[in-house]
This record gives C-alpha cells, sequence and structure tokens, in this order.
C-alpha cells in the first residue's frame, strides 16, 4: 500500500477526534511542546506583572542612592539595583507592564486594521484589491524603524501613541496574509451559496469568510505581539519611547548601556525578559499555525 | 359587494417558469499592461423551461453548462441576451433587487465538500436561507424547520449540532439538498449534483430529489454529464457544445432520434446493459476547441465526421424540426444513431 492510500485511511479518523473545529485544533495545540512551553512562560510573566509589584516590598521609583548598583541577588534586592538603587526586579515587572501592553494594544490595532483591509481587498478584488494591496506593498517598502522613529519623533510619546505608532507599521503583515486567504476562499462554493441567497457583502464577510481565516489571522496576530514588543524595545533603547522615570524593557536596556562593564545585570536581565517574551510568542504563533492548519479542516 | 370581488383575480400562472433569450456569458481577463482575452463562455442561448418541468443540460466538460445554471441565477452579471423568471425581468436587476427572487430560486452544487461552510454548524447552514431572507426571524423558528427539512432528507434533528466534516460525501449532498429547499423554492439549478458520490449513493440521492420535485413542485434545470442520470429523470433534455445548445428535444425523443451529429457522439458512449447488441462507438478526435478562439461556423465542425466545406460558413440556427425538437446543424440527410 502507497504512502498515500495509508494517510487517507488514517485522517477521516483523526478527523472524528474532536466535535468542533476548536476543539481538534486545542487537540493539536496541545501536542506542540514549545507552543505549551511559550503559552506557559507567556502565562507566568503576564501574572508576574500584575501581582509581582503589590508583592514586592519595593517602589519602582524609590531612589535610594546608599545601594545602587548592588549585584544580584543583594540585600533583599533579588535582581540588584540600578545606577540610581532602584530594585530591578520591581522595575523590570513594571516595565513588562508596559511593554506587554504595548505589545498586546498594537496587536489588537494592527490586527484590526490589516484585518479589514485584507478582507475588503480579498473580498471585492480587482481594483479596490489591487489600490488597497499596493498600498499595503508601499507601507511594507518603507523601513520600519526608520518609519517609527520618524513618527516617534513627531508625536510626543505616550503609551498610546507609541502603541498607533508601532500598530501603524505592522498591519501590512496581516492584511497580506488575510487577503491571500480570503481570495482563496472566495470563490469556493459555499460563498456562492450564500450569494445565491441574497447575502449581503457584510455578510458573506463576516460570517462566511472571516471564520475561515480565523487561524491564519491568529497566527499572524501571535507574531505580531512578538515584533511590537521589539519594536517598542527599539524606540525606547534609542530613546524616542517610553520615557523615564517609567520604566520600559527598551529604556531600562538605554540606561544599562553605560554600565556594561560594571553593572552587567542591568542590561542582562531586560534582555532576557525582551528574548524572553519575544521567543515565548514565536513558540505559541508556530504552534497555532500547526494547529489551525486550514488544511486541516478545509477537505 | 363583497371585498372578495373588488380584489383582482390573480395574475394567471402561466408560461414558462424560465425563459432564457439570446443570453451571453463572456469572461475577460488581462486589460491592463496585458492583452484581454475573452472567453465567450455561453454564447447566444435561447431556451425556456415550462412550470414543473426537469430540463438536463448534457454537454462535456468545458461546454459552458455550469456557468449557464450560474448566469441564469444571476450569479453573475450577464453580458448580453435576457433571462425572465415567472414572467419577470431579471437579466439587469442588482444584488439588491435580486435579493427577494433568490428565496425561489436555489442552487445545488457538484461539490458536497466544497459547498458546505466548515466553520458552521449543519443547523447554522440550513438556516442560513431563512436567516437572510427573513432578518427579524425567532430562533425557535429556524430550528423547527431545520428539523423538518433535515428530516425530510433522511437525517435527524440531532445532525444539526454537528459539523460538514463529520458526514459522508452522500450526506453532505442532502444537507446541500435541504439548504436548497428550506425555502420552499420554485426553481433549482441542480449542477452535476450526483456526479461526486459513490454511484451507490447516487440513485438515492436522486430518488430524494424527484421526492422533493413532487412534493414543492419543482421545476429544475439538471445540470449533468451522466446521460443515464439524465435520461432517466428529465423531461426534456438540451445539448451544449462549446458555449451553445447544439440539440433540444423531449427526451424520449432526443434519445430515440438525435439529430445532431454530437448528441449521436455523445449518446454512442453510454454503456447499454445487453451485451448481444452491437453498435458503433463514435470516438471525437482532439479536444474541445479553446472558447477563447472558437472555429469559424460551426463549432463542432472541426470534431465531426459528416462536416461539409458549408459548415465553415455560417454559425448554424438552432431551428425547429417539429414537435419541440430544435437542433443546430445544417445537415439534413443523416441517419444518426439512436442511444438506445
Amino acid at each position: 500500500m502507497s504512502s498515500a492510500t495509508v494517510a487517507a485511511a488514517v485522517l477521516p479518523n483523526r478527523r472524528l477526534a474532536g466535535t468542533s473545529p476548536r476543539s481538534r485544533a486545542w487537540g493539536r495545540f496541545k501536542r506542540h511542546r514549545l507552543a505549551m512551553f511559550g503559552s506557559g512562560v507567556i502565562l507566568v510573566l503576564v501574572f508576574a506583572v500584575i501581582f509581582g509589584p503589590m508583592i514586592l516590598p519595593f517602589d519602582p521609583l524609590h531612589i535610594d542612592l546608599r545601594h545602587r548598583f548592588a549585584p544580584p541577588p543583594g540585600n533583599g534586592h533579588l535582581f540588584g539595583t540600578d545606577q540610581l538603587g532602584r530594585d530591578l526586579l520591581v522595575r523590570l515587572l513594571m516595565a513588562g507592564r508596559i511593554s506587554l501592553t504595548i505589545g498586546f494594544m498594537a496587536m489588537v490595532v494592527s490586527t484590526l486594521i490589516g484585518t479589514s483591509v485584507g478582507v475588503t481587498a480579498g473580498y471585492y478584488g480587482g481594483l479596490v484589491g489591487t489600490v488597497l494591496m499596493r498600498i499595503v506593498d508601499a507601507v511594507l517598502c518603507f523601513p520600519s524603524v526608520f518609519l517609527l522613529l520618524a513618527l516617534a519623533a513627531f508625536i510626543k510619546p505616550s503609551i498610546l501613541t507609541i502603541t498607533l505608532i508601532i500598530a501603524a507599521t505592522g498591519w501590512m503583515e496581516v492584511a497580506r496574509v488575510v487577503q491571500a486567504q480570503i481570495k482563496a476562499l472566495r470563490h469556493r462554493d459555499f460563498i456562492l451559496a450564500a450569494e445565491m441567497l441574497g447575502a449581503s457583502g457584510r455578510y458573506v464577510m463576516t460570517r462566511e469568510l472571516l471564520p475561515n481565516a480565523a487561524g491564519p489571522i491568529i497566527v499572524a496576530a501571535t507574531l505580531t505581539v512578538a515584533r511590537a514588543i521589539l519594536a517598542e524595545a527599539y524606540v525606547s533603547f534609542l530613546g524616542y519611547g517610553i520615557q523615564a522615570p517609567t520604566a520600559s524593557w527598551g529604556n531600562m536596556l538605554n540606561n544599562a548601556q553605560q554600565y556594561l562593564n560594571s553593572a552587567p545585570w542591568l542590561a542582562i536581565f531586560p534582555g532576557l525578559m525582551i528574548t524572553l517574551a519575544v521567543t515565548s510568542f514565536n513558540f505559541i504563533g508556530d504552534g497555532l499555525r500547526d494547529a489551525l492548519d486550514a488544511r486541516m479542516d478545509l477537505t | 359587494m363583497s371585498i372578495m370581488a373588488l380584489t383582482p383575480p390573480p395574475i394567471p400562472r402561466d408560461g414558462p417558469l424560465l425563459r432564457v433569450d439570446r443570453l451571453r456569458q463572456w469572461f475577460s481577463s488581462g486589460g491592463f499592461m496585458s492583452p484581454r482575452l475573452t472567453v465567450r463562455a455561453v454564447e447566444d442561448v435561447t431556451f425556456e423551461i415550462g412550470r414543473g418541468e426537469i430540463l438536463g443540460l448534457v454537454g462535456e466538460s468545458g461546454s459552458g453548462k455550469s456557468t449557464l445554471g450560474r448566469a441564469v441565477l444571476r450569479v453573475t452579471d450577464l453580458t448580453d441576451g435576457r433571462v425572465v423568471f415567472d414572467g419577470q425581468d431579471v437579466s439587469t436587476l442588482s444584488k439588491r433587487q435580486l435579493r427577494p427572487l433568490r428565496a425561489r430560486m436555489q442552487m445545488i452544487f457538484q461539490d458536497p465538500f466544497a459547498s458546505l461552510n466548515p466553520r458552521m454548524t449543519v443547523g447554522q447552514i440550513v438556516g442560513a436561507p431563512l436567516r437572510i431572507q427573513n432578518p427579524g426571524i425567532s430562533r425557535s423558528e429556524v430550528e423547527a424547520r431545520v428539523g423538518d427539512a433535515l428530516r425530510t432528507v433522511g437525517l435527524a434533528d440531532s445532525h444539526a449540532e454537528r459539523y460538514p466534516h463529520e458526514f459522508s460525501g452522500g450526506q453532505r449532498q442532502r444537507i446541500g439538498i435541504a439548504r436548497a429547499f428550506v425555502l420552499a423554492p420554485d426553481f433549482l439549478v441542480a449542477d452535476e449534483p450526483v456526479s461526486a458520490l459513490d454511484v451507490s449513493i447516487q440513485a438515492q440521492v436522486v430518488n430524494l430529489l424527484m421526492e422533493i420535485k413532487r412534493k414543492l413542485d419543482l421545476t429544475i434545470l439538471f445540470i449533468s454529464h451522466d446521460l443515464a442520470v439524465v435520461g432517466h429523470v428529465c423531461d426534456r433534455v438540451a445539448v451544449m457544445y462549446l458555449g451553445r445548445i447544439v440539440e433540444i428535444a423531449d427526451t424520449r425523443t432526443l434519445f430515440r432520434n438525435p439529430r445532431h451529429p454530437y448528441t449521436e457522439a455523445l449518446f454512442s458512449a453510454v454503456p447499454v446493459a445487453d451485451p448481444s447488441r452491437r453498435r458503433q462507438r463514435i470516438l471525437l478526435k482532439g479536444d474541445l476547441p479553446s472558447p477563447l478562439a472558437p472555429p469559424s461556423g460551426c463549432a463542432f465542425r472541426t470534431r465531426c465526421r459528416y462536416a461539409i466545406p458549408a459548415c465553415a460558413e455560417a454559425v448554424p440556427p438552432l431551428a425547429h424540426i417539429g414537435g419541440g425538437h430544435q437542433k443546430a446543424c445544417i445537415r439534413d440527410d443523416l441517419a444518426l444513431q439512436p442511444a438506445c
């Protein structure tokens, strides 16, 4: 028996394993170890940044010059202190609140923009689709770091503006993925069936097409969180992002530059946090890509 | 005087349910920066379907059968010609204007795997027509009518909770049928409704379709390349070749007395369940010519064994030859081999 016939014999049974597409996808996700690890890390991180600062007995802005540059783990400061004697752990967690919030919010905004553009371009196609996708290409051609910095130089930095700036440079990827998926689904018979019932364009886009593009959208959104966290770190590292004394992982790295030799932990911990968060989101994205692969459901 | 006497009498429902007049459906590609190519998928097609009638539409792949079926339902914008549905010209109606009519015309698709949204439950799929056509309908009414529809097609109420991937091809086609008739339409385009199914299932699905047809007094355009099925269910049959109807007649006449060489060639391919009978197989040479550049005159002449020089001169009109039989062939002197 050829491998193709074996696969054909095995696949239908596997498809019957769950009832809804969602539960089958969850089953596949659970088998993806790195993605489960990533989800665990993100969960811990989220809990830590929410509740950590409440539990720790330090104020992230409290300056204590007598205990500056305390190496970890010292004087009750588990991760040491910075050049002003502020507790590094509590600052890392507070910075995590900012960085993760910006990451998630930028993801939501860019996913909304990207999905709307992608669905519209994919559904209508023709002139509308071409114009929209050429705009996407044009924005994509622009070096995003440069765009980020140029925008950040003109707009007063705050969490909201940084989020919007990052979202403005991150929605194109989602738009492309969604447009490709919608275009592929556009001429399937079930869409024709809906149109044959007199369904409006809005109905077809939101009820029939969008749920079938949910997988790629979720994957792209997850990867966008990772990219947004990195983007926030770039901008803040270069001094255009979140401003002192508010901490973000990026501006903590910026501060640490001067003390790389004398106090390397000031750079290592924020760097680790960024790496951990970004790789975790990327792992989750990979796992979701496998779990939500449209080919598993769209026979 | 009673109110009853004042109300006008109902408009007499006579005449054909569907009239198609010189319908053209062309598709263009390219245009900007590349040469424009025009596919003449359907060219000058004229026919009628009477109320309660089943008209078969046969032809090889690429002959424009499905395109014609879709054009008739106004899925596409017609290039030229008219489609008159129940006395109303629908050829130029907008999407919005068509909406109320959609409840009366429905379609069954060939591929039962592509025609059901994999992210919706069967209940949502079969209920969608009700929801789209009556936005204010209550949930309980949708459920009740979906349940009725599912039971009619031989499924159970409980199947409404499930997803399409949990069903076999035949069951999915039943779901597609339930969706098509949940609104009790008058007209149905069945686009190769059984050709994707196992032979053992085909008969069941065809019988189900006929049962529903009788119940709702449906008029059906039955598109198929399976002549055995067409001969079994259709009242009349139209034969298409390269976007044109080349012959149309009632089923019995067409099978006993085909008058177009292409029809003869098609019939010669139908197996006969009688090993003692010998008959000539007519093998058509070559492929269907490209609809981008159809041959001059009769499109079939390049593969026709009766072709004469005159065939290249003009497109033969679909002419009446008596008894509702029409053919598009200039040769009247042929003695063609019947199907049975």
